[in-house]
Parts: structure tokens; C-alpha cells; sequence
């Protein structure tokens, strides 16, 4: 708050100083704003992680004891529940399903962009109609259904959903990314007769490939994060991190430092994920509109 | 056909990135206890059927269980004291109460029959055996001599049976419900507690020493909306009141005036002399809130006394006494809960489901926690002969005895002053209490934090309540 | 729909160069054709399967009696008044949930379209929130932060209360105010995707068009009332649909948070056919309403669309 008081009154006086110096206060305003913001932001994350390395006594004191001991334990208690094949079907339904949403949306976001087939906005359309829907509505036709087909359990199972809830999304990204490719050069290719593959794979490729990791990243993050369904059409098979994490809320003792540690584990690979590529989650998020 | 080609090749592109996907995600983690769809990555999922036939093995029963200390300890112990004499294989899924119950109804009423044991409370006991969902355990009772069917306390085993009077459910650990306090703190206000005190003496307690040492509430009770939560402590003040959810002909009395009294009475003390945040308190809250001493009394769990004597949690360890439930019109009051083990209908390796039921409910596995992990942790309340164990005894000095006769007092076929036309103390054995329970609960918590009276709530679950009965009146 | 598609062609698709014959128009149509049919089993089924179970009487708890209801679970939805308070709640959820997100989120994408020492951190830090597990962000939002006896809100009021010397009150959340502390929970996560949408948006802005404007004399307030928002019309369009279309859906956090309550406070549409399926165990009953919310959603929806038609029908223009 001083700082922005003093970068007001440095613009009262601008004949007192010269104008850059006030231009820099403000902007000194602003980074200071932002550093704050970024802190409440994130406090809930650090307070998350703090907490995971408390022992359960210190975890749930008031006032909250900030310089309590740390220890590792509750990660040694994750191991000990064996968190790493919920982990591993994490990571099998989240890539599996995220390979086959790109593999079905980009020659899908070909025919309605490059060469577009008639009527392609209705087909969008529909595409998009199928996001708004309410998932929750379909949890009981589905279950039936997968018990029918004896598919319960299953990590294919949620593979095969995962890409369902995250196709629109993900023709919708690649639709907007592969728009940018050069019309001459594809002209030229189609004049030298190449098939669909060469031409996806020698010419939209290098251009669409940053979009292709945006998409790819955010079909990630859906499927690893669901927890409805998970819960629901798996047992002891096919659950995923989410279930682990629910499994750890007792109404009998207390929980909260283990269930922190088990809250960080599994958002980890996501954070490790989004932070590393962020600049192409921006570019992603904006689904390559208007340049 | 350029095209129709091409487009082959990106399938198989697909194929084969799946599969590179598949291989590196197995072989990154290499548990063998995963042997979930590995290999099977020839096709792409939509058109493969034949994964998912990958079943365990005959040797393998999968558990599914609420996450509770308790169990805890058994997934710890179970590879290397089950699986290593036994050969059978156990895999768990452990999920919080409300999800738990949610999962096992509809596995169990589609018939899907993913599990082969699953952990139920001993309000689904009696219903679900009743709808033919549980697997009849008395026949291997009988035939397993090294169980010792009879060692199992009578209310247990009353509150577990089906109509038919047979044992569908087998107890893991058992409960009922008694009053904590604090001795340093009644030395200190001159106050001596009755071994039965009444509800009435407990409130003047309250009064006086809500606040005799800064941030000390007189009183902790629950007030966490559920009908295990809220309910289960303010069942047992009904019915010790004179109250009842229904008449023995399902006649509604959720206004009637001991329902209204009672439930008054509990929202009046914990609103004037009880903790803070009242309304968000389960069981874990309240632990919490007596474990740092921060309340003079706690009405709850027996269960709870084990985590209240341990120094690492609590640091009222030792300066508490236990004394029986609070009562009014009647004997006793104290509730009635276990956790035990049931096999569905639908399991298809119920030898083995039996073999590890009968391993986790038996005397010898008690005698392994109090040996391997400490015996304040043996899932008690269950067997007569647990009280016997000299180690126990020692380790549970303040409460075991109290425990003990709190659940042989206990007595879920007729908990009030009038006949009730279901089994259960807290609760009313039929499958609409659950949703009933909880919503007047939502309303009555409301009440606590003082939004809403009791008249209000009381007179919506009146409604509620009739259009239950209206079910089962003939 | 139909309003799009009865709208003149703009101009000619870029790579037409003569009118396609049968057999091209099916070699556009091949790489499509996966992606749909897929969509079409995957989604329709279901859906046909629903209305199907909508139809008939069939309580889980009653094994044995299911049988033809006719329109009778259509009746009880449409009477019982309980989808109706949840249709409320959903929207009073979605809207503001999706409103605050974007008003911080362009707040803190206008802050970060700057550079100053640590931008980077700064950003790295902000997007944490939406890269958490929805699940474990419930979790904390509930057990860590809004638990009146020991969650971080009271407990840091507590110890300000201790050093300054007051009696910091003990504020339950959740019960006194659980709309807002639900929403609290949904926009904290979901502000850094809002706030990545409109970065990437003023990030496409050109400079020479801002710096031109201050030449010109044009204030800050000025720049961006009449450059900096035109331009991120699109972008605000976008974020209000993509949010909406997530935030709507908004499960996880209401089942842990509040459970719908207290009463039915903050049960919303995805909870209460939750509720009618696992609690009360009347399948028909939750087909039904989950057709009725279907129908809902699609007359919604069309409106949506229309905002997404105006972003698919800029995208010629340039």
C-alpha cells in the first residue's frame, strides 16, 4: 500500500522529477501487487506441503504451529499403503487416453479446418454439444453398460471414457493450431501428391507441434484429475490416485498431515508437468486464437 | 484410396504409440502386484474386449474397507502374516465411510461382484442380509473350531445377525459410548463425577467449568450433519429422554416432546457450554479439541479412549476418567457399533474370503497387534476373552472394564422406554434412515450454529419420517 | 444450430480449387470419420440407456420389483421441487465462480503482461492452483483451511488475535457461509486458467497499437477501455465458455466440501442425481432427471453456441 501512495504522489509533482522515475515507482507498485497475489495464490499449495511434513499432533493445532519438526514420515506411510500402482494406473489411463485423443483429433481437426468437409460448423457443433452435456447423467447408463461388457476394473475402461470427456476439447485446440499452418505450402504438397500421412507428418507437424503439446498437456491434466468415474468403475485393479487420496479421510483419528502428503504426491506429476511446459499452456489455453 | 491407405498407417501409428506408452508405464513402476492389462496392448481399447478377463488369481480376494486405524494395521500386517501361511493373496481398497457404503450397495445389488470381503457398520448388517446381499457366515462359524464363535460378546453378534437370527457379518472391532472428563479439572473445581451420572448433573457440570481455564469449553459433543455423526450421540440422549424415531407400529415421533426435549437439551449445552465450531465437529474434531484440552467433558465412542491415552496424540494422556453413558429415563444409555467383516452374495472365493475373516475377527490376530504394533491398538470390543490378556489389561488400565460392560449393557433391541420395531440403539435398522438421518441432522446442526431452531427442524423430519413409516405400516 | 446453418458461406475453403465429387467429398470426410463415430458410441449410448432406465420403477433396495413407471419419475422430478433448487444453486454456482475468476484472473494476466524481476516465478507460482488435483484441492480447501478448530483461516486469525491481543471469533465457514466457501474453493482454481487464456491474449496484442495510443495521449483507462478490451473480447468470450463448461460440472468439490448442505444450500445438479442414485437408490428416478437436465443443458447450450459461433466466425475475417 506505501509503495502505490508514493507512486501516486510522485505523479502529482511530475514537474518534481523526472516523469520515468514515477513510471518506475508505478511499475514498482505493480510487481510488488503481483508478488502479493502470487502469494495468496500459492499459500494454500505451500500450507499443503508444510503440512505433509508435519507429525499428525502438530498438523492440526490452533494457532497453526508453523515450526514444528519436520518429517518425512507421512511419505513413508504412502509407500507403506502402497501408493505406486494407483500411481501407475494414473499414468497408463492419463497417456494412454491422451495418445488416443490426439491420434483420433488431429486427422479429425484436418477434415474440418485444412480440407474441410461440408458443413464442418455443425459438425463442431456437435462436437462441442457433447462437452456441455452432464457427465454425472451418463455415470449410471455406463456403469451398467461396462458391467455388461465385464470391463470393470479396468484401466482400458477408463481410457476409452477419458478420451471421450477430453475429444471436443482436444479437436476444438488442434482445429484452432492447425489453421496456422501455411495454405501455399500445403497447396504445394497436395500439387506434388502427397497422402494425408506425408502431409500431416512433413508439413502440419513441425508447424502444429507446439499445439500439439498444449493439447496433449491438457488432455493430461483432465485425465489424471477425474475422480467420479474412477471411483466408481474401479476396485482394487484400476484405481487411481484420486481413490488413494479419498482413502485416507477416517472418521475415526486424525488424518490430515497423511492426507497432505498423499495430496501433494498425486498432483505432483501434473505441477511438475504444467510448470515445465507453462509457456505452451498459454499459448494452448487460447486455443491458438487470433494472432 | 491414397487416403483409405494413409489412414491405416495412422491407426497402426496409434497402436503403436500406445503400446511404447503401455510398456513404458509398466516397466517404470515394476510391481508384480500389478498385473492389471500388461501385454494386451495389441488393438486399441475400443474394439478390445479381452482385457479386461485378466482376473486375479484364485488365491486373490480383494478387500474393501473403510480407512480406519484399524485397518490400517491389518494391510500392514496381512502379506506377512496372512499371505505367507495362507498363499492367498489379499488386495484392498480403502475408501472413506460415505463412498465406501455407496460402492458396496451397488456392486452388491448389480450383482457386479468385485468384491469378496467388504468392511460394513452394524446399521447395514441386518438390511442387507435381510435383501439376501451377504453370504450366510454361521455354517463356517460352526465348522471352524479355532474361531471360537461363542468368545464373541452377545450384543455384537445380536446386532450382526439377520432376521433369521443367523451371523452374517463377522466383528472386527466393537463400541459403545461413555463420558470422558477431565480429573485435574473437577479436582480443581471441587466437582466429584458419578460413576452414572445423569444428563442433568452433566450439564451443571458443564455450566461450571465451561471456562475455567482459557479456552476451556465445559463440554465437547458432535454436531458434523450425518446420521453416524450428529445422530449417533443424539439418539442415545432420545432414548434415554424417552424418545424414539418410530413406535413399535411405525408411527413417526421425531416431534414428539422427549424427541423435542432431548434434541433441545443437546443443542442448548453444546450451544452454551461446548466447543467451538460445534457444527463442524465429527468424531475427528472432537479428538482433537479433547486430546489438546481444550473441553472439561466428551461424550463419544469408547474407541476413542485408546487415541485419548496415548501420549504421541494427546496431552490429556492419564488425566482422564471414564464413566458410564449419560442417562435420564432409563438403565443405560451407551450405543451399539462395530465394523465387521461380510462376504458378499456375489464372491466367487469365499473359502478364502472365510479364511481371511476368520483370521482378521480372531483371538490370535489380537495378540499379534498387542505383540507386533502395541496392544492400545488391538481391535477390541469384540471378544470376551480380550479383557483376560494381562497385556491388554495393562495397556488399556483406565477404560477396558468400563468398555467392556458398556457394550454387554448395551442393548439394540429395546435401547428405549418403548418397544421399537427395528434393531439398533443409534440408529433405525432400515435403509431410508441413512438419507432420513442425514437430512434432519443438516437442519438440527443448523440449529447448533444458530441458524434455525429445533421446533423447525424437528417438525421437517416429522414429515420426513412419516412418509418413511408410510412404507412399512401394513 | 440452425441459425448457423442456414448462414450464407463466407468465402470459399482455403484448398477447394474445384467442386468436389462424390468420392472426394468422402476422402475429406475419412480422417473424420474415427473421432465421430467414436463420439457418437461413447456418448450416445449412454444417453439412449438413460432414457431407456427413465421409464422404468427400479430402487436398488427392492430387488426383484422393477417394472414399468411409465412418466411417473418424470412426475416426481418436476414435482418434488428439489432439481429445481439445485438447477438454482448450479447456476448461482457457475456464475459466480465463473465471474470473480475472471475479473482476478484478467487482474493478475494485466499484471503479468509486464516485465519485472521474477515475472517467471511469479507466473509459476499463480498456475499451481489449477494444476492441483481438483480432488485434493477440495480436501485441503475443507480439512485445512475452512476446519473451524484447526484449519489455517481461524487458526492465522487465532494467532493474530494472541500477538495483537484480541479474541480472534471462531468463525465456521462452511456452515455460516457454505456457497461462498465453495466458491472461494472453485475460484481459487479456477483463476489461473482464466488468467492464462487473457495472458495469451494481451501477450497477441501488438505493442505498436499501445504505443501509437500513448503517443496519441490516450491515458491507461483509456487504452484499455477502447484497445486492450475489444482486442480480448474473444479471449473473455472464450474463457467464460470454457470455465462454465467445466465449472458447471462442478462435483468433487461440493461432495467433499459441503455435501450439498447444510439443508440442500449448496446442492447442486451433478449432486443431487448423485444423491438420487446412491443415497435414495431410485435409478429411474436419477435417469430421469438426468434426461430433464440433458434437455436443460442442450437449450442452454444453444446460446453458448452462439458464442462460439461468433468465435468461429471471426477467425475469417483476419
Amino acid at each position: 500500500m506505501t509503495a502505490t501512495t508514493t507512486a501516486r504522489r510522485g505523479r502529482i509533482r511530475p514537474s518534481a522529477r523526472p516523469p520515468e522515475t514515477a513510471v518506475r515507482r508505478r511499475g514498482r507498485a505493480w510487481t510488488v501487487l503481483a508478488w502479493i497475489a502470487a502469494a495468496v495464490f500459492f499459500a494454500p499449495v505451500a500450507w499443503m506441503v508444510l503440512t505433509s511434513l508435519h507429525a499428525e499432533v502438530d498438523a492440526a493445532t490452533n494457532p497453526p504451529s508453523l515450526f514444528a519438526p519436520l518429517t518425512l514420515d507421512q511419505y513413508r506411510l504412502l509407500f507403506g499403503r502402497n501408493i505406486t500402482p494407483f500411481l501407475v494406473n494414473s499414468l497408463m489411463a492419463s497417456v494412454l487416453s491422451t495418445l488416443l485423443v490426439l491420434g483420433l483429433a488431429i486427422p479429425a481437426a484436418y477434415a474440418l479446418s485444412i480440407r474441410p468437409v461440408e458443413r464442418w460448423r455443425d459438425v463442431m457443433f456437435f462436437f462441442l454439444s457433447t462437452k456441455m452435456l452432464p457427465v454425472i447423467a451418463a455415470l449410471l447408463p455406463i456403469y451398467l453398460i461396462v458391467q455388461r461388457l465385464n470391463m470393470l476394473d479396468n484401466v482400458w475402461t477408463l481410457v476409452v471414457l477419458y478420451t471421450a470427456f477430453n475429444l471436443p476439447i482436444a479437436l476444438w485446440m488442434m482445429r484452432s493450431f492447425l489453421r496456422e499452418v501455411p495454405r501455399e505450402i500445403l497447396e504445394a504438397a497436395q500439387v506434388d501428391g502427397a497422402g494425408l500421412v506425408t502431409t500431416l507428418r512433413s508439413v502440419v507437424a513441425p508447424v502444429a507441434l507446439p499445439g500439439i503439446v498444449a493439447t496433449g498437456l491438457i488432455c493430461f491434466i483432465f485425465s489424471w484429475n477425474e475422480f467420479l468415474f474412477a471411483v466408481n468403475l474401479t476396485a482394487t485393479r484400476a484405481a487411481t490416485s484420486p481413490v488413494f487420496l479419498v482413502g485416507f479421510i477416517t472418521n475415526e483419528g486424525l488424518f490430515l498431515a497423511r492426507l497432505c502428503a498423499a495430496a501433494t504426491l498425486v498432483s505432483l506429476p501434473v505441477l511438475i508437468a504444467g510448470w515445465a511446459t507453462q509457456d505452451k499452456l498459454v499459448r494452448g489455453l487460447s486455443l491458438g486464437a487470433v494472432e | 484410396m491414397v487416403t483409405r491407405s494413409s489412414n491405416r498407417n495412422i491407426v497402426s501409428a496409434i497402436v503403436l504409440g500406445v503400446a511404447i506408452a503401455l510398456l513404458a508405464a509398466c516397466s517404470g513402476a515394476g510391481t508384480p502386484s500389478d498385473d492389471g492389462s500388461v501385454g494386451a496392448a495389441g488393438e486399441p481399447p475400443p474394439t478390445d474386449g479381452a482385457t479386461g478377463e485378466t482376473v486375479a488369481g484364485a488365491d486373490t480376494i480383494t478387500v474393501l474397507m473403510v480407512g480406519n486405524p484399524q485397518m490400517e494395521d491389518i494391510q500392514g500386517l496381512t502379506e506377512e502374516h496372512f499371505t505367507a501361511e495362507t498363499g492367498i493373496d489379499v488386495r484392498f481398497t480403502i475408501l472413506p465411510e460415505n463412498e465406501l457404503r455407496d460402492r458396496v450397495t451397488q456392486d452388491v445389488a448389480t450383482q457386479a461382484g468385485q468384491y469378496d470381503v467388504v468392511t460394513i457398520g452394524a446399521f447395514e448388517a441386518p438390511i442387507w442380509a435381510d435383501n439376501g446381499w451377504l453370504t450366510d457366515l454361521s455354517g463356517y462359524l460352526a465348522e471352524d473350531e479355532e474361531f471360537d464363535g461363542d468368545d464373541l460378546l452377545q450384543p455384537m453378534v445380536t446386532s450382526l445377525s439377520g432376521s433369521d437370527g443367523n451371523l452374517y457379518a463377522a466383528p472386527f472391532y466393537g463400541e459403545s459410548s461413555f463420558l470422558m472428563y477431565r480429573i485435574d479439572l473437577f479436582e480443581q473445581a471441587g466437582l466429584e463425577m458419578p460413576e452414572r451420572p445423569t444428563w442433568d448433573e452433566v450439564a451443571e457440570f458443564a455450566a461450571e467449568l465451561d471456562g475455567i481455564e482459557p479456552g476451556v469449553a465445559g463440554i465437547c459433543l458432535r454436531g458434523l450433519p450425518g446420521w453416524g455423526e450428529l445422530f449417533a450421540p443424539l439418539t442415545t440422549v432420545v432414548n434415554t429422554f424417552g424418545g424414539t424415531w418410530f413406535t413399535e407400529d411405525w408411527e413417526a415421533q421425531v416431534d414428539g416432546p422427549e424427541f423435542t426435549e432431548a434434541t433441545q437439551f443437546y443443542v442448548d449445552l453444546v450451544r452454551e457450554y461446548g466447543q467451538d465450531g460445534a457444527a463442524q465437529s465429527g468424531f475427528t474434531e472432537c479428538l482433537n479439541t479433547f486430546a489438546q484440552g481444550r473441553a472439561a467433558m466428551w461424550y463419544d465412542a469408547t474407541s476413542a479412549a485408546a487415541s485419548v491415552e496415548d501420549p504421541n496424540v494427546s496431552s490429556v494422556a492419564g488425566n482422564v476418567g471414564y464413566v458410564y453413558a449419560p442417562v435420564k429415563e432409563t438403565e443405560s444409555s451407551g450405543w451399539l457399533w462395530a465394523w465387521a467383516w461380510a462376504m458378499p452374495q456375489t464372491t466367487q472365493r469365499a473359502e478364502a474370503a472365510w479364511e481371511f475373516i476368520s483370521w482378521a475377527s480372531g483371538k490370535d490376530y489380537e495378540r499379534l497387534v498387542g505383540e507386533e504394533l502395541g496392544w492400545a491398538r488391538v481391535p477390541a470390543g469384540k471378544r470376551a476373552s480380550t479383557a483376560e490378556v494381562p497385556e491388554y489389561q495393562e495397556a488399556a488400565a483406565a477404560f477396558y472394564e468400563i468398555t467392556q460392560n458398556a457394550i454387554q449393557e448395551a442393548d439394540p433391541q429395546g435401547p428405549g422406554v418403548q418397544p421399537r420395531p427395528t434393531v439398533g440403539v443409534q440408529f433405525v435398522g432400515i435403509p431410508e434412515f441413512a438419507d432420513l438421518g442425514t437430512r434432519v441432522s443438516q437442519e438440527v446442526s443448523a440449529a447448533i450454529a444458530g441458524q434455525g431452531t429445533v421446533e423447525q427442524a424437528l417438525a421437517d423430519g416429522q414429515r420426513q419420517a412419516e412418509a418413511v413409516a408410510e412404507n412399512y405400516r401394513d | 444450430m440452425t441459425a448457423v446453418a442456414t448462414r450464407p458461406r463466407r468465402s470459399a475453403p482455403p484448398l477447394r480449387t474445384h467442386a468436389p465429387d462424390r468420392r472426394e467429398r468422402w476422402r475429406r470426410r475419412l480422417p473424420l470419420l474415427p473421432a465421430l463415430v467414436f463420439l457418437i458410441i461413447v456418448t450416445q449410448l449412454p444417453f439412449l440407456t438413460t432414457v431407456g432406465i427413465s421409464f422404468t420403477d427400479w430402487n436398488i433396495l427392492r430387488p426383484g420389483q422393477r417394472g414399468f413407471a411409465g412418466l411417473g419419475n418424470y412426475v416426481t422430478v418436476f414435482t418434488d421441487g428439489r432439481l429445481r433448487a439445485a438447477t438454482v444453486n448450479t447456476g448461482v454456482l457457475t456464475a459466480s465462480t465463473v465471474l470473480v475468476a475472471l475479473l482476478i484472473g484478467l487482474g493478475l494476466a494485466m499484471l503479468l503482461d509486464r516485465s519485472f524481476r521474477g515475472r517467471g516465478l511469479v507466473r509459476t507460482l499463480l498456475i499451481a492452483p489449477f494444476l492441483v488435483m481438483p480432488m485434493a484441492s477440495a480436501l485441503l480447501w475443507k480439512h485445512a483451511l475452512y476446519n473451524p478448530s484447526y484449519g489455517l483461516l481461524n487458526g492465522t486469525m487465532n494467532a493474530a488475535g494472541q500477538v495483537l491481543g484480541f479474541q480472534a471469533p471462531t468463525v465456521e465457514w462452511i456452515s455460516t457461509m457454505p456457497m461462498t466457501a465453495v466458491v472461494a474453493s472453485l475460484v481459487w482454481q479456477w483463476t489461473p486458467f482464466m488468467m492464462l487464456i487473457l495472458l495469451a491474449g494481451l501477450q497477441s496484442q501488438s505493442t505498436e497499437v499501445i504505443e501509437a495510443a500513448s503517443v496519441d495521449g490516450a491515458g491507461g483507462l483509456a487504452t484499455f477501455r477502447y484497445i486492450t478490451l475489444p482486442h480480448l473480447r474473444q479471449f473473455l468470450e472464450l474463457a467464460v465458455l470454457l470455465g462454465s463448461i467445466y465449472v458447471v460440472q462442478t462435483f468433487d468439490a461440493v461432495f467433499t466440501i459441503t455435501q450439498g448442505g447444510p439443508g440442500t444450500a449448496t446442492t447442486n445438479l451433478p449432486y443431487e442425481i448423485y444423491l438420487t442414485m446412491f443415497r435414495k437408490y431410485e435409478y429411474g428416478e436419477a435417469a430421469a432427471a438426468g434426461v430433464v437436465v440433458v434437455i436443460g443443458t442442450i437449450i442452454v447450450a444453444t446460446f453458448a453456441l452462439r458464442v462460439v459461433s461468433s468465435l468461429l466466425r471471426d477467425e475469417r475475417v483476419t
